[in-house]
C-alpha cells in the first residue's frame, strides 16, 4: 500500500516536472515572439517578393560565355571593380562553412582543380582555406582571424548561415580588401559579388510543378527534409508547400537528418498508413533509400523528385521511375575563383551573380550519367569541372584536399 | 526477471512471474512496450497484422542489437560512445570494399568481424591499462574513428555493396505463411538474443555483472578484471559491426547511417531497467527498451505529431519511465537501504551465486564477493558512475 | 562534522593544485609543440591575432565546462547544455531587439530561465533518481522540440552596445575571455569557501557516507545543474553578442555537451565525482582551444582534424590518469571504483609526464 502512494506521489511529481520544464520557457519566449509574428509553419520562411524574383528567373536565359554555366549570369547589374585591380600573384582567403555533405565535397575538389588553374596562371598565389565545420562562432573566428593575421588580398567566404555572419563579413569588407560571397548570402551589400545559383524558391517551384502536373489533385506527397532552420532548405520547402497547398496536395513533411534508415523508416510508416503518390526531397541525399522502401513494401514507384547526385540518378534509370533531378547548381564553387581573377584585372562583374540553376529531366539523365560514368554515388553531376585538370581522376577518387 | 533466471520453473509459475515482472519496476520496460504497441495497432489496425509487425521487428533489429552490445558495457560499469561512429564505418567498409563483386562477400564480412573485435580491443585496453574512463575513450574512438572513415572515402562511399550481401538486412524467406516474409535481420536478432541470454547466464556473464556491481570485490575474488572489461567492449563492437551489416542492406550506404546509435542505445538500455554504472539489469530488458523506443518514434509517426514536436515527446517520456522504476524501486527500499548490500532483496539472480549452477571455480570466485571485507558500495538506483 | 569538512577542504586543495598542476603542465606542452609547428608554417603563434584566436576559441567553451566541473564533481552529468545555449542565445536577442534599455531585462530573464531549467534538471535527477546522463538527455530532447517548433532560423536582434562584449579585447585579450575567467574564479571560490560548495565534493565522493555525515545530499546536486544550466546561460550570451542575433542551433554546432565533458576530465575532475578543479577545467578547454588553432593555421584537413581531437583527448586523459590517478586512496571509504596500484606510489616527475605529452 504504502508502495503503491509512493509510486503515485513519485508519478504525479514527474508529470509536474515536466510540465514545469515545459512552463518555465513559455512566458519569456512569449513575449519576443510577438513581433517575430505567428509561429505558423512555412509563413516566416515565406517571401512573395523573392519568390517572384526567383520564379521570374527560371525562364530567363542567362548571359555569358556557351557552355560555361559556371560564368554565366542572370539579370546581372554589373559592377566596377578597377580599384582593386593590380598585377601579380595575390593571396586569395577562404572562411569556409563547412565540408559536411556531400554536396560541398564535391563543390570543394572543383575549387581545388580550379585554383591549380590559376595558381599555374599566375593569377593567385596561395588559397588559405579555415574550415568552420558547420559553426557560426568558428567561422566569425576564421574570418577575424584572416583579417588579423591572413595577409589577404581577397576574402571568399561561404557563410554558415545568414544572419549571423554579417558582422563578420562588415569586418571583412572594413579592410578595403575585395570581399566574395557564394552559396548563402548575407545581410549587407558590402561583398564585391554574392555568387549563388537561382535559389531555393526555384528549386520548390521546379519540383512541384512537376509533381503537380504528373499527380492527380488530392494525390498524397511525401516530404523529406534533411535538417529546420537552416535557409537555402527552408525555402525550397516554402515555395513546395504554398503550391502543393494551392493545388489540393497533400504533403506530409519530416525530418530525415539525410540518414537513409531515417528515411526509409518513415517511408515504410507512411505506406503503412496508406497510399504514398509522390516523395519531394530538399535535398537527394539519401533517395535511393526512399525507393527502396517502395520496392521492400511491394508497391509501385512514386512520382518523385530527388537532386541530381548520382546515386538518385542511377536509381532513377535502373527503376525507371517518373522522376526529376532539380539541381542546386554545384559549379558555382568555381565561380568565387574566377571572379577573383576578373577582380584583380579590374573587369566588371555582377553585383548579385545569379548562375543559372536548371533541373535534369527525364531526356536529360542518360546523356549526365554517361559523362559521369565511375563517379562515386556522393558526386553531383553538373559539378562542372569537365575542362579542369585532373579529370575525372580526382573527382573519381574524392580526395578531399 | 525472475521468470527467466530461475531455473527450469513451470509453465504456471512462469505465467504468473512474467504477471509480476511487468508490474515491477524492472518489467516496467515491458509494459511500456506492449502500451506502445496496443497504441500504435489502435491508430493504425494493419500495423498488428503478422507482416506488417514482422517489418517493425526487422527495422528494430540493428538497434536492438546495438542495444543488447551497449547492455554488456553498463552492466560492467562503463559506457560505449563509439558504437554509433563503428556502425558508420562498417557500412562504409562494405561498401567500399564489397563493390559489385559479391565473391568478396564473406571476405570482406569475415574483415568487418575482425576490425570491430580490434576497436573493441583498443577500446578496452585504453580504459583497463591506460585507465581513461569509458566516457572519454569511447568518445575519443567515436571521433577518430568517424574521421578517418570520412577522410577514407571524401565523405561519401563510392556505393553501395553487392546486392547479395545487402540482402542479409533487405531480404528474407519468402512465401512464408501468416508472417509472408521472415527477414533475415529478424533471425540475426534472434541469434544475438539468444547467444546474448546464454552468454549473459554463463560464469564470465555473471562475472560481468559482479564487476559492474563492485570492482573491488570481484579483484578480491580473483577475477582478471581487465580481461572482462575488455572483452565488454569486444562485444559491443563485433555488435554494432552485426547492425552495420543489417544497416547496409536495410538503409544502404551513408556516412550518416549509425549517428546518434549510441546515445539511443544507451538510451534503450537504461529504458530496460539497466542501471548506468554497471551491476545490474536484464539482457532482455535491454533489447525490448530498444524496441520500446522505435515503437514510441512510430507511434508518433502514426499520430501524426508534427515533426518538431517528437524530440520533446521522447525526451518526457524517456524521463517518466526512468523515474517511474527508479522511484518505485527506492520507495520499495527505503530504510533499508543503508543496512542492506545492494543485492535486491527480490530473488535477484546475478549477484547470488549460490543458487546458480555456475561451475566450481568461479563458484568460488563469485561468492566470495558477498562475505569480502570491503563493504559492498552503496548505491541509490540510478546513480552514474562513469568508468574505472 | 565542521573540524571534517575543514579537513577535507584543505586535502582537497591540496589535491586540486595537483591535479591543476600537471594540467599545466600538458598544456605548456601542447603551446611548445603547437609553436613549432606553427611556425613552421611561416606563421607566429604568439601574435596578437593567434593568440585572440585562441582566447576566443576559449571563452564559449569555457562558460560551458566551469559549470560541467560542478555538475561532473558531484558524479552527474549535463547533456542539455547544447540546447541552453541555443535557447539563451534566442531569448536574448529577441528580448534585446535591438534596442540597449534591453539588455538588463534580457539578460535577466535569459538567467532566470536558464536557472529553471537547471533547477528542473536537480530535482529530477535528486528527487526522482533518474541519473544525470538520462534526465538532461530527456530535458535537452524537450527544449530542442520547444526550439524546433518556435523558431525558423535566427531570431532577434542584438543591440550594437552588447555585440561590443563579443568583439572588443584589451590588447590581444577578449573580454569574453576575462568575464570567463571571472566566472572561473567566482566558481572555484565558491568549491573551496562556501559550504555547499564543500558538500558537492562530499556528495560526489560518495553519496552514502555523504548522508551520514549529515549532509543534505540533494542541495549540492541541484545547485550544481542550476550553476551549470546558468554557466551555459552565459554562454549562450556570448554567442548572441558574437552572432548579432540568436541561434536555434548554435548550441548543438559547437558540440558543447560532450566537448566540455571532455575538457572537464582532460581537466583532471574525475567523472565519477568527488575530485577535481575549475583551475584544471580551464586548462583543459585551453589545451582544446590550442590543438584546434593549430590545426586551423596548418589548414589541416577538417576530417582529420576530428581523428585528432579524438586521439588527443584519449591520450591527455591517459597521461593524467597514469600520473596521478592511482596513488590517491579513494577518498570516502571504498566508494571510488578503481582500486589502488601499489607500485605506481612514485610521482612522476613532471619531464616525463610532459614527454609523454609531447609523443601523443
Amino acid at each position: 500500500m504504502r508502495r503503491r502512494y509512493a509510486v503515485a506521489s513519485a508519478m504525479v511529481g514527474a508529470l509536474a516536472l515536466i510540465a514545469l520544464a515545459g512552463c518555465t520557457t513559455d512566458p519569456n519566449v512569449a513575449a519576443p515572439s510577438d513581433d517575430a509574428g505567428t509561429t505558423e509553419e512555412a509563413v516566416e520562411w515565406f517571401d512573395q517578393e523573392l519568390y517572384d524574383k526567383q520564379y521570374a528567373e527560371r525562364s530567363v536565359v542567362p548571359e555569358g560565355p556557351e557552355g560555361q554555366p559556371w560564368l554565366q549570369y542572370i539579370n546581372a547589374e554589373m559592377t566596377d571593380t578597377s580599384a582593386y585591380a593590380g598585377t601579380g600573384a595575390k593571396k586569395a582567403c577562404f572562411a569556409n562553412a563547412s565540408i559536411s555533405n556531400p554536396w560541398r565535397q564535391t563543390g570543394w575538389i572543383t575549387m581545388n582543380q580550379q585554383l591549380q588553374v590559376l595558381q599555374e596562371a599566375g593569377v593567385i598565389s596561395e588559397m588559405e582555406t579555415r574550415d568552420a565545420q558547420d559553426s557560426d562562432d568558428t567561422q566569425i573566428a576564421d574570418i577575424d582571424y584572416f583579417i588579423n593575421e591572413g595577409n589577404c588580398d581577397i576574402f571568399i567566404i561561404s557563410p554558415n548561415s545568414t544572419a549571423a555572419m554579417t558582422p563578420a563579413v562588415e569586418r571583412a569588407c572594413d579592410t578595403g580588401k575585395p570581399v566574395v560571397v557564394f552559396d548563402r548570402g548575407v545581410q549587407t551589400d558590402c561583398p564585391v559579388t554574392f555568387i549563388h545559383p537561382i535559389g531555393g524558391f526555384a528549386w520548390g517551384i521546379d519540383t512541384a510543378e512537376f509533381l503537380i502536373e504528373e499527380l492527380e489533385p488530392g494525390s498524397k506527397v511525401v516530404a523529406l527534409r534533411i535538417l529546420p532552420g537552416v535557409d537555402v532548405l527552408e525555402q525550397r520547402w516554402a515555395a513546395a508547400e504554398k503550391l502543393f497547398s494551392e493545388n489540393d496536395i497533400e504533403a506530409v513533411d519530416y525530418f530525415t537528418g539525410a540518414d537513409p534508415a531515417e528515411i526509409k523508416k518513415i517511408i515504410s510508416d507512411e505506406l503503412a498508413k496508406g497510399d504514398v503518390d509522390g516523395v519531394w526531397m530538399d535535398a537527394g541525399d539519401g533517395a535511393v533509400a526512399a525507393i527502396e522502401a517502395f520496392e521492400d513494401a511491394g508497391v509501385d514507384y512514386p512520382v518523385m523528385t530527388g537532386e541530381d547526385e548520382m546515386s538518385f540518378l542511377r536509381k532513377w534509370k535502373e527503376t525507371g521511375l517518373t522522376g526529376l533531378a532539380p539541381v542546386y547548381s554545384n559549379f558555382q564553387w568555381r565561380t568565387p575563383l574566377l571572379a577573383a581573377q576578373k577582380i584583380f584585372a579590374g573587369e566588371e562583374i555582377p553585383k548579385e551573380w545569379v548562375l543559372p540553376q536548371s533541373p535534369i529531366t527525364a531526356e536529360e539523365v542518360d546523356q549526365y550519367l554517361e559523362a559521369n560514368d565511375g563517379m562515386p554515388d556522393g558526386h553531383y553531376a553538373k559539378f562542372g569541372g569537365e575542362d579542369l585538370p585532373g579529370y575525372p581522376q580526382v573527382w573519381q577518387d574524392r580526395v578531399i584536399p | 526477471m525472475s521468470a527467466a533466471t530461475t531455473g527450469q520453473p513451470t509453465a504456471g509459475q512462469r505465467l504468473a512471474g512474467f504477471g509480476r515482472m511487468l508490474v515491477s519496476p524492472r518489467g516496467a520496460v515491458f509494459l511500456l512496450l506492449i502500451v506502445l504497441l496496443v497504441a500504435i495497432a489502435l491508430l493504425n489496425p494493419s500495423f498488428a497484422e503478422p507482416s506488417q509487425f514482422i517489418r517493425f521487428v526487422q527495422r528494430v533489429a540493428p538497434v536492438a542489437i546495438v542495444a543488447i552490445g551497449q547492455y554488456f558495457v553498463i552492466v560492467g560499469g562503463e559506457f560505449d560512445l563509439s558504437m554509433g561512429s563503428v556502425v558508420t564505418a562498417q557500412v562504409v567498409i562494405a561498401g567500399n570494399l564489397i563493390g559489385q563483386d559479391e565473391a568478396k562477400s564473406l571476405p570482406v564480412l569475415a574483415f568487418m568481424l575482425v576490425f570491430g573485435a580490434f576497436i573493441g580491443l583498443i577500446n578496452g585496453l585504453i580504459v583497463t591499462l591506460l585507465k581513461v574512463p569509458s566516457f572519454i575513450a569511447t568518445l575519443g574512438m567515436m571521433l577518430a574513428l568517424l574521421g578517418a572513415t570520412l577522410y577514407w572515402t571524401g565523405g561519401a562511399a563510392t556505393g553501395n555493396p553487392a546486392d547479395g550481401f545487402r540482402e542479409i538486412g533487405r531480404g528474407g524467406i519468402r512465401g512464408l505463411p501468416v508472417i509472408e516474409i521472415l527477414p533475415w535481420s529478424v533471425v540475426v536478432l534472434a541469434v544475438v538474443l539468444l547467444v546474448a541470454i546464454w552468454f549473459a547466464r554463463r560464469p564470465f556473464g555473471r562475472t560481468i555483472i559482479a564487476l559492474g556491481d563492485n570492482p573491488t570485490t570481484a579483484r578480491y575474488s580473483g577475477t582478471r578484471n581487465w580481461w572482462v572489461k575488455t572483452s565488454t567492449f569486444i562485444i559491443s563492437s563485433l555488435s554494432a559491426t552485426v547492425a552495420g551489416v543489417l544497416l547496409v542492406g536495410y538503409a544502404g550506404v551513408h556516412p550518416s547511417v549509425g549517428r546518434g546509435y549510441e546515445f539511443t542505445a544507451i538510451t534503450a538500455v537504461v529504458l530496460g531497467g539497466v542501471v548506468l554504472g554497471g551491476g545490474r539489469g536484464w539482457v532482455v530488458a535491454a533489447a525490448a527498451g530498444a524496441f520500446a523506443l522505435e515503437a514510441l518514434f512510430t507511434l508518433l509517426n502514426f499520430a501524426g505529431v508534427p515533426s518538431t514536436y517528437r524530440d520533446a515527446v521522447q525526451g518526457a517520456i524517456i524521463i517518466i519511465a526512468v523515474a517511474y522504476a527508479a522511484t518505485t524501486v527506492r520507495a520499495r527500499r527505503k530504510g533499508r537501504a543503508l543496512e542492506a548490500p545492494t543485492i535486491p532483496p527480490t530473488p535477484s539472480p546475478e549477484p547470488a551465486p549460490q543458487t546458480s549452477p555456475a561451475p566450481a571455480e568461479e563458484q568460488d570466485a563469485a561468492a566470495s564477493a558477498r562475505p569480502a571485507p570491503i563493504p559492498s558500495t552503496q548505491r541509490a538506483d540510478n546513480e552514474t558512475k562513469g568508468g574505472s | 562534522m565542521s573540524a571534517a569538512t575543514a579537513t577535507s577542504a584543505r586535502r582537497g586543495r591540496r589535491r586540486r593544485l595537483d591535479a591543476s598542476l600537471i594540467v599545466g603542465i600538458a598544456l605548456v606542452g601542447v603551446i611548445i609543440i603547437g609553436a613549432i609547428l606553427v611556425a613552421s608554417v611561416g606563421r607566429n603563434f604568439f601574435s596578437a591575432g593567434n593568440i585572440r584566436d585562441i582566447l576566443t576559441g576559449m571563452s564559449v567553451l569555457g562558460f560551458v565546462a566551469i559549470g560541467q566541473t560542478l555538475v561532473i564533481l558531484c558524479a552527474s552529468l549535463d547533456l542539455s547544455v547544447p540546447y541552453v545555449v541555443s535557447l539563451s542565445s534566442l531569448i536574448a536577442a529577441d528580448m534585446m531587439a535591438g534596442d540597449p534599455a534591453n539588455i538588463p531585462v534580457a539578460v535577466l530573464a535569459v538567467l532566470v530561465v536558464a536557472a529553471l531549467i537547471g533547477l528542473a534538471n536537480g530535482l529530477i535527477v535528486t528527487k526522482l533518481k533518474v541519473n544525470g546522463f538520462i534526465a538532461t538527455l530527456g530535458t535537452g530532447l524537450i527544449i530542442k522540440g520547444y526550439l524546433d517548433t518556435n523558431y525558423k532560423g535566427t531570431s532577434g536582434e542584438v543591440p550594437w552596445e552588447f555585440q561590443l562584449i563579443g568583439a572588443t579585447g584589451i590588447g590581444p585579450v577578449p573580454v569574453s575571455t576575462l568575464i570567463m575567467l571571472a566566472v572561473a574564479l567566482a566558481g572555484a571560490f565558491f568549491l573551496a569557501r562556501t559550504r555547499t560548495g564543500n558538500h558537492m565534493f562530499a556528495v560526489g565522493g560518495d553519496e552514502q557516507v555523504a548522508r551520514l555525515s549529515g549532509i543534505r545530499t540533494a542541495r549540492p546536486v541541484i545547485v550544481a545543474h542550476m550553476l551549470c544550466s546558468i554557466t551555459a546561460a552565459f554562454a549562450g550570451l556570448l554567442l548572441a553578442s558574437r552572432l548579432g542575433v540568436g541561434s536555434p542551433t548554435v548550441g548543438t554546432q559547437g558540440g558543447y555537451d560532450l566537448l566540455s565533458i571532455a575538457a572537464v576530465v582532460l581537466g583532471g575532475t574525475l567523472l565519477m565525482g568527488g575530485r577535481g578543479s575549475i583551475w584544471g577545467t580551464i586548462g583543459g578547454v585551453a589545451i582544446f582551444a590550442v590543438v584546434d588553432n593549430v590545426m586551423s593555421v596548418m589548414q589541416v584537413n577538417p576530417f582529420l582534424k576530428d581523428v585528432v581531437r579524438g586521439i588527443v583527448i584519449v591520450a591527455a586523459v591517459a597521461v593524467y590518469t597514469s600520473r596521478s590517478l592511482d596513488r590517491r586512496r579513494p577518498r570516502f571509504g571504498s566508494g571510488a571504483a578503481e582500486p589502488e596500484r601499489p607500485g605506481d606510489q612514485d610521482a612522476a616527475p613532471p619531464a616525463v609526464a610532459h614527454e609523454k605529452e609531447a609523443s601523443a
